[in-house]
């Protein structure tokens, strides 16, 4: 490595890649433990000729799926360690957590308690930081919408090193433009958000296999209001008639008189593990068409017919794959691609399509998840819209991925869709700019707080943000 | 940047009249690559450079620089790669794709012609790959595309200059490799064969013989795989693992 660059003292240099495994570049991490060192870091890299700037940004647990948090060339500061703590005021229904906090740490606090996060994603190893930036939506979102609708306010160190408070009250352009703004606005800190009261840490769940692509629709659609949380898995390989078939969970939180007797002396009892660990070697190829046509027939198959209120810990109903470590390692040496998109109620035939053209490009993806939207937040790069969104996740080295995914880009533009950031690692920045229509405004937020463009990813170059 | 796809979005092609360089900008253009710096000797009044810069342009280069590059002037190609940079931002891919291939005969009767020649197809990379390796270390990302050859895998007696020369090139590439190890910066080589193109007109094709299509073609598929070594055509490979056995008397025989 060059000498790291100014302002990085007592950082080290190191290959990053997202959770996909692809297209790693190298950076010099620092890990700052208050917002004042933080700080620090960005006034030296503002006070740098252009000539020589090469970036900094925030990083969190690296689970999302692109080059989001990685910045080649430049400074990246791992927040994970960043000044950890959490605070809750029960009066408030609030919890204030430093922004390096993970929703698993925050999640193992908070249940004893009878609090649960508003939203948390497929997993629970990302920091409050990396859901603000990210704009994180879960299986409640046709509920409670996104992450940044619960945030009542944050702490952000901007590029001038000045700390500042941003709500939707407070400053509101800088709010939503960080909300959502994959870290490009500052160094988030610190962020004050709602908690939901729980009795237990079950879940009341209800399965349904549904035949095809228009029973899902038609179930979600008819009875996402009576649940919390609803969410599809897709057998993405299936074709013809059974195009599109798949397994439907709903689900409550469980109320205190759902869990049996024996459970109700310790009703917030928590202790999610790791069950398995995806061994450090894999070879390319595991999942192929075959493997994951043999994985979806046996889930599908396994899956009850109809079950009705059946009692299950949260972590088998949130994250199931957080139950095997480092399980994106199962792709091979070429990592995966995530795909994920959101269209407009309204566009059920070209969401069919999609998943048309998915199934008969033979699109090996055993994590395929339909989820119906409600409503989005205000800010301008948000991923989710009301409407009907479909995650994918597929081996990078499946031939012919590239072209693939161009199409589906072309379509769910063409839809008046957009895909989500966090998961992107191969879009190009024309049809991105086309489906953020509030890029400029976004944009605007940027000149103001981060005039000399300190604030820089890998994705903000790809993608020309 | 490079994306998970092996796309890629700036091009700087060393020796902008290369017909294979020429192919591989094409080729990253089409795929997504949106800025190419081509850089060549008297560059901007070049009708060559000119038309390369048109098939670019149509194939879908929103922005293409012509850049003035002399290998035989090491002490410029610092200067080279900054006012690329200047061009096209961070250099995602860097095509080394300059190079003579003359004339054995010619350079026995010519041996300052012959040190010239092993100039602009050994020491001027050197340099300007020297040059290329910092700025991507520099940027903690990017790709070297070295166009090597087999003509360098064993020197034959028939072009000895420009195989020595790219026996230097091949192996000057694989330890540059090695230094940028983990710094985010990669170098690819690639071995093609025979390839019809106006540098090899006056040679008749040897077998398994490419096209600068395939050669480009394995670039892009190399980039997509993160793959250190392209042979063009692949089966060049085992070809030549064969060759470097075969014993110095028969070897010395080859007619070409």
């Amino acid at each position: 490595m060059a000498q790291p660059p100014a302002g990085a003292r007592g950082g080290s240099p190191a290959l990053l890649t997202g959770w996909g495994r692809t297209a790693p570049s190298a950076a010099t991490v620092v890990r700052p433990r208050t917002a004042a060192e933080a700080a620090a870091v960005l006034r030296e890299a503002a006070a740098r000729p252009a000539a020589r700037r090469r970036g900094v940004l925030a990083r969190g647990l690296g689970r999302s799926y692109g080059d989001a948090a990685q910045c080649a060339g430049g400074v990246v500061l791992d927040c994970a360690h960043l000044a950890p703590g959490h605070r809750l005021d029960p009066a408030a229904g609030t919890v204030t957590a430093s922004a390096g906090t993970s929703l698993a740490d925050l999640m193992a606090a908070l249940l004893p308690h009878g609090y649960f996060p508003p939203v948390v994603p497929g997993t629970r190893h990302v920091t409050v930081g990396g859901a603000i930036g990210a704009d994180i939506h879960g299986k409640n979102h046709h509920a409670d919408s996104s992450f940044g609708a619960h945030v009542r306010s944050l702490r952000i160190v901007t590029p001038d090193g000045a700390e500042r408070t941003a709500s939707p009250a407070a400053d509101p352009d800088l709010f939503w433009a960080t909300v959502g703004g994959m870290g490009l606005t500052g160094i988030v800190t610190e962020a004050t958000f709602d908690v939901l009261p729980v009795e237990t840490s079950a879940m009341r769940v209800d399965t349904d296999r549904v035949p095809d692509l228009d029973a899902a629709l038609a179930a979600m659609s008819a009875t996402d209001d009576r649940y919390r949380y609803t969410v599809c898995w897709i057998d993405l390989l299936a074709r013809g008639a059974a195009l599109g078939r798949g397994v439907l969970t709903r689900a409550h939180h469980a109320r205190l008189g759902d869990l049996p007797p024996a459970r109700r002396r310790a009703p917030l009892a928590y202790a999610p593990r790791a069950l398995a660990a995806a061994p450090p070697l894999v070879p390319p190829g595991l999942l192929n068409p075959l493997s994951v046509r043999a994985f979806n027939t046996a889930y599908y198959a396994r899956a009850p017919r109809r079950e009705r209120g059946r009692v299950q810990p949260l972590s088998g109903f949130f994250h199931p794959l957080d139950a095997v470590r480092g399980w994106n390692r199962l792709y091979g040496p070429r990592g995966l691609v995530q795909y994920q998109f959101a269209v407009p109620f309204g566009a059920e035939d070209e969401l069919r399509r999609v998943v048309a053209a998915l199934a008969a490009a033979g699109a090996p993806s055993f994590l395929t998840v339909l989820k119906r939207f409600g409503p989005g937040t205000p800010a301008p790069l948000s991923f989710p819209m009301p409407g009907w969104t479909l995650a994918l996740d597929l081996p990078a080295e499946f031939p012919g991925l590239a072209r693939l995914l161009r199409r589906l880009d072309e379509r769910v533009l063409a839809a008046g869709g957009r895909i989500y950031l966090a998961k992107d690692s191969r879009a190009d920045p024309e049809t991105v700019h086309a489906m953020y229509p509030g890029l400029a405004a976004w944009r605007a937020v940027r000149a103001r707080v981060d005039p000399e463009g300190v604030l820089t990813s890998d994705l903000a170059r790809r993608l020309e943000l | 940047m490079r994306n998970a796809v092996g796309a890629v979005g700036t091009v700087l092609l060393l020796g902008g009249r290369s017909e294979i360089g020429a192919a591989v900008a094409e080729r990253l253009v089409r795929d997504g690559a949106r800025r190419v710096v081509l850089a060549a000797r008297e560059a901007a009044d070049s009708t060559e450079v000119a038309a390369v810069a048109e098939r670019l342009r149509a194939a879908g280069a929103r922005e293409v620089h012509p850049v003035d590059f002399d290998a035989a002037r090491p002490d410029t190609h610092a200067g080279v790669v900054a006012a690329a940079v200047a061009l096209a931002g961070d250099l995602d891919v860097v095509v080394d794709a300059f190079g003579v291939l003359g004339e054995q005969a010619e350079f026995d009767a010519d041996p300052a012609a012959a040190a010239e020649a092993a100039t602009a197809t050994y020491t001027g990379h050197v340099s300007a790959g020297l040059a290329v390796a910092a700025r991507l270390r520099e940027q903690g990302h990017g790709t070297l595309v070295v166009i090597s050859s087999v003509a360098g895998v064993r020197v034959r007696r028939a072009n000895f200059v420009y195989g020595s020369a790219k026996a230097g090139l091949d192996g000057f590439a694989q330890g540059l490799a090695d230094s940028l190890h983990g710094s985010g910066a990669r170098v690819m080589i690639v071995r093609p064969g025979y390839v019809a193109t106006r540098m090899s007109a006056h040679v008749s094709a040897a077998p398994f013989p490419a096209t600068a299509g395939q050669v480009a073609d394995a670039v892009a598929e190399g980039l997509r795989t993160g793959a250190a070594v392209v042979w063009v055509p692949r089966v060049l490979r085992l070809v030549f693992a064969g060759m470097r056995l075969l014993p110095r008397p028969l070897w010395r025989r080859l007619p070409r």
